[in-house]
């Protein structure tokens, strides 16, 4: 790396933006491809591996590439993932992908450390190929196997470029020799250690798909389900989930109502000085404030779509 | 650059476009059959897309079946490019 | 050709045809005339019979000669025989010149296109689906298409532009003193009507029937006051399985499903949708998604409508049945269920097409309508609307009561995607104007929605939250960027192949044959 490369930081808008809903569009299909800002997800995943035939990637990337490079894609966040390091298509997907600038690029199979610092020299060096900073383009890795969960900090501590981290719930639970179900117990042990990783890391941390896309039931149990433990987001399959997501992510009246309070409350304290606060009695610090900020911004989102 | 076979790439689906293209006996130049259902409105559109890029490959001769069902000018673009990289690929 | 332009800037030529024609001008302006026509004075003695043994026996008793005008109904829709059966025993004796004024062509009906191009059919009126418009885009029929609204056909035979010497009425169930019934046999349509100013205006009226039942039948529609002679055949006048679909089934395209949330939206926003409301549903995947939206909403609002308007649907019989709607006014049916509905529920009500939308009567319910929702092929950027020719200029759909609604209801929202295929539907100048962008409240499409700067609700509608509001110039541009740009120009010969009136009897607009 010569000296006079410019780097960019990861910001605080990078890993707290609002990312309720990722769908995933299979990168073969122009007509997914062209509605993607219409269904309304907070980002797109376009998808060069698992939803694309072997036989079709090499026609899947430049699809995907010419999409990025021709289309307005609007408010909606847009990523691709490509295929695993390791694989005949890695070095080409990133070759063709980077240049395009997509936010940033979901990582499958991530299993270590070494791996995502290894994948992030490679992005490096496209980035500085096509004269753009390095560190422009973001990393969400999903974790698919029992070792990558075991190094899920280390992953999530990898590089300054990843976001956040997610969990590949198909794989996972065939490595882990589990049944998946609806309640999901066979997946509570690595939910909750990915969103220790992620929140040890300072990132953000988005569940895996619910599989059954005419089940809103199941889909409903287990988004309040992530959303209890803390999860910022959820993939999707299929553009049917997305609302019912957004409603999930969707605060109470009350809780809206209470954290306007706090926000109001510490502002005035913060132009006054005053070190301690009390609403309702109780002690707001700076953790409360931080969720209450949350709640707001998810009720904006959730009021626009 | 050189047509070694013939090679496809898209599909029927809607907003597709299916490609196939053929060796072109020399001298012939850049032959495009197009089927489409915008044929009147932008028929003319899709095979400047088309033929924009097979020159990017500096191809000559070349024969080029699209059958369209309403691709858009980024999805035309790629598989024609799709369909010729796999026509001149060297190692079958 | 001498021309003159109307005020959406089409020219119309003064005469074509040997018809004098009143260019467009806007809501009530043109010479309205004074006295509808009359029909011809029948006298049945006691003891006489109306029934006939065949086709060829109607045509013979019907007088019908070189030059008339016939009419058939299209409530079998696409699984109509009658009118293919019918025609070619007209072609069989000889008979040519014939004006033919059913109430639409379906792609079922290809077999004309021979008799359009040996000169038995000349002339046509009415709204044209499949390869009967395409024959009349590329130059067969030898005089000229009338493209009428379903009220403005009725409005032409009622009005006598339109004076029909034969009405051939397909009849699910009749009885053979001439009341025919639209619910029960194997032909079951519903209700019968658009054939009902046919009836009442024709010189002849032959009901034709597969399903003969003692007098008198129940479930009169059409009554034996109004008909001639009574055919019964063996050979199916009706296909059932092409008359009615089982179920109509919601469409899973989340993007139609979008913009149809989104007319909800729209309808809730206009102030509308409160106790009374009444709206027009569809059979189109975005208006059928519309109905069952409006549904759950009138639920969670607690309203309770007045009445809906069909082209009825199980979906609208939905919401009478759950007391969102006191009645359906209807005058077809798209499936079983609402066939069954009209026959079994006294708050399901079956009207005529004049009752239903011509302006020339004293009580077009169109006129009491809050709300509808509809389609189109093309949009421009002065909200005219184009459903009836293609993006390669050819005449491929009717204009069914487009126009008789949107003229009518408080709020009109033309609903639909930004592109079909690689077409913009919002451009800058529809190929041909079928409904004038003055009765165009709001288009709705899934890349924003754009609200008529003439529209009474504009103010109410621009407060709402929630709504991607766009100028509809900004529209066209999304599509025109999505696209590469703006369409090329459809190249037409010079010779008028149709015109399109307005429901009043002025012209709209008018189609060139296509340039091959």
């Amino acid at each position: 790396m010569s000296k006079d490369v410019k780097i960019v930081k990861r910001t605080i808008e990078d890993v707290t933006k609002i990312r309720r809903t990722r769908l995933y569009i299979p990168g073969n299909n122009p007509a997914m491809i062209r509605n993607a800002p219409l269904f309304g997800a907070d980002q797109v995943i376009f998808d060069l591996e698992d939803g694309v035939a072997i036989n079709q990637k090499d026609s899947a990337r430049i699809l995907v590439r010419n999409a990025l490079k021709s289309l307005n894609f609007g408010e909606t966040e847009v990523t691709v993932r490509i295929n695993p390091l390791g694989t005949e298509f890695f070095e080409d997907d990133l070759k063709e992908i980077i240049p395009t600038k997509p936010y940033a690029i979901v990582l499958p199979k991530a299993e270590t450390h070494k791996q995502i610092l290894q994948i992030c020299d490679k992005i490096a060096a496209f980035e500085e190929r096509n004269g753009m900073p390095i560190g422009t383009i973001k990393l969400a890795p999903i974790i698919e196997s029992a070792l990558g969960v075991l190094q899920a900090e280390q992953i999530a501590l990898a590089s300054d470029r990843i976001v956040g981290i997610s969990p590949g719930g198909e794989d996972l639970t065939a490595d882990l020799g589990a049944e998946r179900t609806i309640e999901g117990e066979e997946l509570l042990y690595i939910r909750s250690k990915l969103l220790l990783a992620a929140r040890g890391a300072g990132v953000q941390v988005y569940d895996t798909v619910y599989t059954n896309v005419r089940d809103n039931v199941g889909l409903l149990l287990q988004t309040k389900k992530i959303i209890r433990l803390g999860y910022d987001g959820k993939a999707c399959i299929h553009p049917s989930q997305i609302e019912l997501i957004h409603k999930s992510f969707m605060p109470t009246e009350a809780q809206i109502e209470r954290a306007e309070r706090i926000i109001g409350a510490y502002k005035i304290a913060q132009e006054q000085g005053v070190g301690v606060i009390c609403v309702d009695n109780k002690m707001i610090d700076v953790p409360v404030v931080k969720r209450s900020e949350r709640i707001l911004k998810r009720a904006e989102a959730g009021r626009r779509k | 650059m050189k047509i070694l076979r013939s090679a496809q790439a898209g599909s029927l689906e809607s907003q597709d476009i299916l490609v196939t293209v053929k060796k072109g006996k020399a001298g012939t130049g850049i032959i495009i059959n197009l089927d489409s259902p915008s044929l009147v409105q932008y028929g003319r559109k899709i095979h400047e897309e088309i033929e924009f890029v097979i020159k990017d490959f500096e191809i000559e001769d070349v024969k080029v079946q699209a059958i369209d069902k309403g691709a858009l000018g980024f999805t035309i673009k790629a598989r024609t490019e799709t369909a010729i990289k796999r026509a001149i690929k060297k190692e079958s | 050709m001498e021309f003159t332009e109307n005020i959406v800037g089409r020219k119309i030529p003064k005469k074509i045809n040997g018809r004098k024609l009143q260019p467009f001008m806007g809501l009530g302006q043109y010479t309205m005339p004074t006295h509808k026509a009359a029909t011809r004075i029948r006298r049945r003695l006691s003891g006489e019979t109306k029934l006939l043994q065949s086709i060829d026996e109607a045509i013979e008793k019907s007088e019908l000669k070189s030059g008339m005008t016939i009419s058939f109904h299209h409530h079998f829709r696409g699984g109509d025989n009658l009118m293919n059966l019918v025609i070619k025993k007209i072609a069989e004796k000889g008979i040519k010149n014939i004006t033919l004024a059913p109430s639409s062509i379906h792609p079922v009906h290809a077999p004309l296109v021979k008799y359009v191009e040996d000169g038995t059919i000349t002339n046509i009126c009415c709204g044209v689906t499949g390869p009967v418009g395409d024959a009349i885009s590329r130059g067969k029929l030898k005089g000229i298409l009338t493209v009428r609204s379903h009220g403005g056909r009725a409005r032409s035979i009622e009005d006598g532009d339109c004076r029909i010497d034969v009405a051939f009425i397909g009849a699910p169930t009749a009885d053979e003193f001439g009341n025919l019934n639209g619910v029960d046999g194997k032909q079951a349509c519903g209700p019968l009507g658009y054939m009902v100013p046919d009836a009442q205006f024709a010189d002849m009226v032959i009901a034709v029937t597969n399903n003969l039942v003692p007098f008198p039948c129940n479930n009169i529609f059409i009554n034996q006051n109004h008909v001639d002679y009574v055919v019964k055949i063996k050979e199916p006048i009706g296909n059932p399985d092409g008359i009615v679909s089982g179920t109509t089934r919601i469409t899973r395209d989340p993007i139609r499903l979008g913009i149809a949330k989104t007319c909800v939206k729209v309808i809730e926003g206009s102030g509308l949708l409160k106790d009374r409301f009444s709206f027009q549903s569809g059979a189109g995947g975005i208006t059928l998604a519309v109905t069952k939206f409006l549904s759950e909403r009138m639920k969670d609002l607690d309203i309770k409508g007045s009445f809906g308007m069909g082209g009825s649907t199980s979906a609208l019989v939905e919401m009478l049945e759950s007391g969102l709607f006191t009645r359906i006014l209807d005058v077809q049916a798209f499936d079983k269920v609402a066939i069954q509905s009209l026959k079994n529920n006294p708050n399901h009500i079956g009207i005529g097409a004049s009752q239903y939308a011509n302006i020339h009567s004293s009580g077009a319910a169109v006129n009491v309508l809050d709300t509808v929702v509809l389609g189109a092929t093309e949009v421009d950027i002065n909200f005219n609307v184009n459903v009836v020719t293609e993006s390669d200029g050819r005449i491929l759909h009717g204009i069914g009561g487009h126009q008789d609604t949107s003229e009518g209801a408080k709020l009109t929202i033309v609903a639909l995607p930004l592109l079909r295929g690689r077409n913009p539907v919002i451009i800058d100048r529809v190929t041909t104007v079928t409904s004038p962008g003055m009765n165009i409240d709001v288009v709705v499409t899934d890349y924003g929605v754009a609200v008529n700067p003439e529209c009474k609700f504009y103010n109410k509608l621009m407060k709402l939250k929630g709504i991607n509001y766009m100028k509809i110039e900004e529209l066209r541009d999304i599509a025109y960027e999505l696209v590469g740009g703006a369409p090329d120009p459809i190249p037409f010969e010079e010779r008028i192949v149709a015109i399109i009136e307005h429901r009043d009897g002025t012209i709209l607009d008018v189609v060139c044959q296509i340039k091959e």
